[in-house]
């Protein structure tokens, strides 16, 4: 009777789940087993390809669960038989043989082991090595470069080409991760500004990051590859279908580390064309902006918006921060120091200083390379003037832009 | 597998040591240095009278287990069997430390052949460089770092490695007149290898001086400064090891301990001492000279 | 316990108990009494370490944040499986090893009995420096414990706080520890094994034990090398890890895995080489293939060493060496293969019975094969684009390391505890806990391959909708899971109180030395050692 309980834990390790997901177990074999059929129920297996390289992986990783699949059953099914045949209850005799003797003997225990090296080097091997020398092949026939640089704890996406650079954060209200709100569809999976890509072009993307390793992950694409601080890494995307496409910071990186959602917009070429005109356009007035005067109401209404999409992870929504690891900001003292010293440079240390260059060693980094001009007066300016600060002063764009052409 | 005893058991009987509380007290001595060491990393509480306080009591143990070892061995409670258990754990324990060696040389390695040339050679790898202005040759404080001045090979270093070679040869000599029962030869061999360890030492300190005062060469010189004091300052930690177990050994000498028969303590502190003489010979090689 | 006389009625000579109460733990030298603090702390932690990860799995139940804070679920996950690897799963086997090798190869003692203790007490201060950071936390000292999970990873360690600390001091200790056991277990084999029984009679259980012993001397020192620059990149000024000094983040990991792909097997070789004991003994017939064994442990031991970059193949690797370490991983599979052949050949044609310990053994080998299966197509790097740093990946290393690490070790607990206590536990509440324990590892981490599938990373504190159902479905399974272990615990504590008496030979198909010593065995065992032919 144990034998038989056994049996049926055995081979059905996987049916536990499958049950209590009321989930007939043919689904689940079937999306296991044949690879045609498994197009259908992506709940069991990977989601949809639409890259060149994700339809690979999913024929590999079906046609590998395939051979492992049969390598279980058949192996256990011997060790099933021999676990009902065997026993001691039955009346058994146990046999006292403990190893090969005979050539013969020899011959068939090494099969199994010769069938397996045949699985390892050559069924799945040769397939393997092809993919791995498609998937690391990036720079031929490239149709255009993206940068994606990760930073705790959003995504900045870079078009070299084009000219474009832009941040992308999560949008998921904070109250619906505290579930004060309904969960929306993408819950996690929505952002401020997707990567727009078009379709149908090999997109050559290169990787880095400013603090510490990110991953860049979007299932459909196959496609998952490391950006590492200081270094760049390669991968490439084609995609096949328009559609939008979503996945996620892949490796832990700090507290934030569930919230980096990637969204990608896969749109046909013109319209694709479009968005970049439109995002030069953009680009061009906001350099523009940087050189007039700002109101101090204008630059702390931006730079709520600056700061709720890029500080609050750390500072929080009332600038209280998480001490000792994120500094509160109500009540600094470096926020309350002076702006800039009296012939209008930074002075080491000071607000403008942390936030334009960072602090080595900590998560404060240096926005002078991701933030715009304006939004860097912006911010620093709302800093100084919320969360009940009242220095009561403000730096213009045009002033932050001097310290730049300066810090050259 | 079938085993078959014998009725005739065989007749050694193992040396089992009494209860001791030395183990307990050492690893509660560890538990203070390292608290003592995290807090003064940390800035809070009174670390370094903590660390002080682990300290006196790792010392107080070691000098009271070794005191205890010895007595055994004098009182004879060692014979051969468990002399070959300390021979082989002590041959061991010398692996493991050459796989402590091997991580930071493994490092020096990575460094030289695979990040710094990556570094320099990114814009031929990827069109795209994140360090346009970095060559990407050794030695090197890295695209972010502050310019310095390598240490030389031929200086201190050749001086260095000229003691410790003597040194080996000085307690092989020691060695040979243990073996001969010849105590002032074994005497005077292990005076000579513990002062050319403490010269040893005074060098490498004036070194460290030298390249902190004078070369601009620090622990934060990128990767080269980092290589630089991790190797040589470990294989220097381990020098004062082995010149303290080293003096240890002379003064049991002195006492009259050790036979040309039995003596693992003597041929331990040499093997170790050996085991640190090679790998200044590789430190030699790959962090000074090539 | 403290019978003045062996078994072989020679009085002992010395160490006998000079001290009563805690005083004898604290000061023993006793191989017997070390392998039972060890096997105690493990179990103890153990408990400590699945309280922190059910703590995890009850935030993880439904989307949202409900009982922590990210930050907070960080330290959970690291120092989970910190605690369960260093804290519950190496003592335990090195309990194994203290209580049963003297006994298995006829010797007086452990060949280091002093430094056999101070290898176990190392243990208790190293788990407290690794928990400490989150009571000083309530404290408002520092901000918790290490948040990097359990690789270090550069350069979030570079930039965590004090907790990261603590942790690499507490690896360094529980390094040092686990490098006097290695040491002990290397020389007790090497010089105290019974005249006669040369190393190929050595029982199997030695066999594992040697290979691991060896692989924590070559591993473990790297480790600590690794985790001691991390150091002085923190405090220090270095910057091993930091491009701009012309470091790379990868070292780290390349270090990290060097030591960290060996420790899995450093976690499996001790039940490896108990597994064919347990299954000779309830076959009723001898070990299949001892030789394949012993040249496949050494196999995998020195192929252990030479494929740890198979755990970064998305960090971007060149060509030649995702091939290398894809093909070199996949190797792997033969010389396992070997074993799980050996095992199910060890089992052919005997005559089963299916006590407690040859339920575990058998839920061991089926488990254990889904993880080595997955393992497979793991090593893939094109799948495993797909499969890294995802939930696949989670159970994978669970199937390796609950079943082939924490069953395997339940599975030795159950065949030696009539040995060591000289009761026998209750096989009703032993295979209610089996029974419990395999339905609700499934139902825990048969959900989570298909996550991982679905995409969903790891160590997230929340996640999309998608995922709700299967995450919900694991919670429930880990409760079950967690729950069931009491059992365990209370099933070895009304052994250790009383129960039937056991006999030498406790189960009827064992044999070995460790057999012909009474239950419990005499304090001193083996004084003079028996002669094998």
């Amino acid at each position: 009777m144990e034998s038989s309980a056994l049996h049926s834990r055995a081979v059905g390790s996987s049916r536990v789940s499958a049950c209590l997901r009321r989930t007939s177990s043919r689904a689940l074999a079937a999306s296991l087993l044949l690879p045609g059929a498994a197009a259908a129920e992506y709940k069991f297996n990977f989601p949809e390809p639409v890259t060149p390289i994700a339809r690979e992986t999913l024929h590999i990783h079906n046609e590998f669960m395939l051979i492992i699949t049969i390598l279980f059953v058949v192996v256990f099914a011997i060790m099933i038989y021999s676990m009902i045949k065997h026993r001691k209850s039955v009346g058994h005799a146990p046999s006292q043989f403990s190893g090969p003797s005979s050539a013969m003997q020899w011959f068939w225990a090494l099969i199994p082991f010769a069938i397996l090296l045949f699985i390892d080097f050559v069924l799945m091997g040769i397939p393997a090595v092809q993919a791995i020398i498609s998937m690391e092949d990036t720079k031929t026939r490239a149709d255009m470069v993206l940068k994606v640089t990760g930073m705790q704890w959003k995504w900045q996406y870079e078009y070299p080409e084009a000219g474009i650079k832009f941040i992308s954060t999560m949008s998921t209200p904070r109250a619906q991760i505290a579930n004060a709100e309904a969960k929306g569809e993408h819950y996690l999976l929505e952002v401020d500004k997707p990567v727009v890509l078009p379709v149908g072009k090999k997109v050559r993307i290169l990787l880095t990051s400013t603090d510490v390793i990110h991953t860049w992950w979007v299932p459909q694409f196959g496609v998952k590859r490391d950006a590492i601080p200081g270094f760049l890494r390669e991968t490439w995307v084609l995609i096949e279908k328009p559609g939008i496409y979503r996945g996620q910071c892949a490796e832990l990186c700090g507290k934030d580390h569930g919230f980096m959602p990637v969204v990608v917009h896969a749109v046909p070429e013109p319209e694709y064309l479009a968005w970049v005109e439109q995002q030069k356009a953009e680009a061009v007035a906001t350099a523009g902006s940087a050189d007039r005067a700002w109101s101090s109401e204008e630059l702390i209404a931006e730079g709520k918006a600056v700061y709720d999409k890029v500080c609050v992870a750390c500072h929080q929504d009332q600038g209280q921060g998480v001490p000792p690891v994120f500094p509160a900001l109500a009540g600094s003292k470096i926020v309350a120091g002076p702006l800039l010293d009296m012939n209008g440079r930074i002075i080491p240390d000071s607000h403008v200083d942390r936030v334009v260059n960072g602090k080595a060693g900590t998560a404060m980094q240096a926005f002078r390379e991701t933030l715009s001009d304006v939004e860097l007066a912006a911010v620093i300016t709302y800093e100084r003037n919320s969360f009940g600060n009242k220095v009561g002063d403000m730096i213009q764009p045009a002033q932050i832009k001097a310290l730049r052409q300066e810090a050259k | 597998m079938k085993t078959t005893t014998d009725h005739a058991h065989s007749t050694a009987h193992y040396f089992v040591p009494e209860p001791s509380l030395y183990p307990v007290i050492l690893s509660a001595g560890m538990f203070l240095l390292a608290l003592g060491f995290i807090q003064m990393l940390n800035d809070f509480g009174a670390g370094s009278w903590v660390m002080l306080a682990g300290t006196a009591v790792i010392l107080t143990v070691l000098f009271a287990w070794f005191g205890k070892v010895i007595g055994e061995s004098q009182s004879g409670a060692y014979r051969d069997w468990e002399d070959r258990s300390f021979r082989h754990g002590m041959i061991w324990f010398i692996s493991t430390e050459v796989m402590f060696f091997a991580a930071f040389f493994g490092a020096l390695f990575y460094v030289r052949v695979l990040s710094v040339p990556t570094l320099g050679g990114m814009e031929a790898a990827h069109g795209f460089s994140l360090w346009p202005e970095f060559a990407g040759t050794w030695p090197t404080s890295g695209p972010g770092g502050a310019p310095f001045t390598p240490m030389g090979a031929w200086g201190i270093p050749a001086l260095n490695t000229a003691l410790l070679l003597s040194s080996g040869a000085t307690i092989t000599w020691a060695h040979w007149g243990l073996l001969r029962d010849n105590r002032r030869q074994l005497i005077l061999g292990l005076a000579a290898t513990v002062l050319l360890g403490v010269v040893f030492l005074g060098f490498q300190a004036w070194e460290y001086h030298h390249a902190y005062t004078e070369l601009g060469l620090t622990m934060g010189a990128g990767a080269y400064g980092a290589t630089f004091f991790m190797l040589t300052g470990f294989h220097g930690f381990h020098v004062t090891l082995g010149t303290i177990m080293l003096a240890v050994i002379l003064l049991r000498s002195i006492s009259g301990h050790f036979t040309a028969k039995r003596h693992f303590a003597f041929e331990g502190v040499a093997w170790y001492w050996h085991f640190v003489d090679v790998v200044w010979l590789i430190l030699f090689v790959f962090v000074y000279w090539v | 316990m403290n019978t003045a006389t062996t078994a072989n009625g020679h009085p002992a000579p010395h160490g006998a108990g000079h001290y009563g109460g805690v005083l004898r733990w604290l000061t023993t030298t006793n191989h017997k009494d070390i392998g039972t603090m060890y096997l105690t702390f493990s179990l103890l932690m153990f408990f400590v370490g699945g309280s922190m990860i059910l703590a995890v799995r009850a935030e993880l139940f439904s989307p949202g944040l409900q009982l922590m804070q990210p930050e907070f679920f960080n330290q959970l996950v690291g120092v989970h499986a910190l605690v369960m690897i260093f804290a519950a799963l190496m003592p335990a086997a090195t309990g194994f090893a203290n209580w049963m090798l003297p006994l298995m190869i006829g010797a007086p003692d452990m060949a280091l009995p002093r430094l056999n203790n101070w290898g176990f007490w190392l243990l208790p201060p190293a788990a407290l420096l690794l928990t400490l950071p989150f009571f000083l936390a309530l404290f408002g000292i520092g901000d918790g414990a290490l948040a990097t999970g359990w690789t270090f990873y550069a350069p979030l360690s570079v930039q965590g706080g004090m907790g990261v600390d603590f942790a690499i001091l507490a690896v360094h200790i529980f390094g040092i520890s686990s490098i006097m056991g290695s040491i002990n277990v290397i020389v007790t084999i090497f010089n105290m094994r019974a005249p006669g029984m040369t190393l190929m009679k050595m029982p199997l259980f030695a066999w594992g034990w040697l290979i691991t012993a060896f692989l924590l001397l070559a591993t473990l020192p790297v480790l600590a090398g690794a985790v001691t620059m991390l150091l002085t990149d923190r405090h220090f000024g270095t910057q091993f890890f930091d491009a701009a000094g012309g470091g790379d983040p990868i070292l780290f990991q390349h270090l990290f895995w060097f030591f960290g792909h060996p420790e899995v097997y450093i976690l499996l070789l001790p039940v490896w080489g108990l597994m064919p004991h347990v299954l000779a003994t309830f076959s009723r017939k001898p070990a299949y293939g001892y030789k394949a064994q012993v040249y496949s442990f050494i196999a995998i031991g020195v192929l252990s060493l030479v494929v740890w970059a198979h755990h970064f193949f998305t960090a971007g690797l060149p060509v030649p060496a995702l091939i290398y370490f894809m093909f070199s991983t996949m190797a792997i599979s033969i010389p396992l293969a070997v074993l799980f052949f050996c095992w199910i050949a060890t089992m052919w044609k005997g005559a089963m019975t299916f006590e407690t310990p040859m339920l575990f053994a058998v839920g061991f080998i089926v488990l254990f094969g889904i993880a080595g299966l997955t393992g497979l197509i793991l090593a893939d790097v094109a799948a495993d684009a797909q499969y890294h740093h995802s939930y696949f990946v989670v159970a994978h290393f669970h199937y390796a390391l609950f079943t082939g690490g924490i069953m395997g070790v339940m599975t030795g607990v159950y065949y030696w505890l009539p040995k060591w206590t000289g009761h026998m536990y209750s096989e009703k509440l032993g295979k209610l806990h089996f029974w419990l324990t395999v339905f609700s590892f499934n139902l825990t981490f048969m959900p989570q391959f298909f996550l991982g599938l679905a995409g969903m990373p790891r160590r997230i504190p929340d996640y999309a909708l998608q995922f709700a159902e299967f995450n919900a479905i694991s919670s429930v399974g880990a409760m079950i899971l967690g729950v069931s272990q009491l059992l365990f615990a209370w099933n070895i504590w009304s052994c250790i109180r009383g129960g039937e008496k056991a006999e030498a030979r406790v189960w009827e198909g064992a044999d070995g030395l460790e057999w012909e010593l009474p239950s419990p065995p005499p304090h001193h065992s083996w004084e003079t050692q028996p002669v094998i032919k």
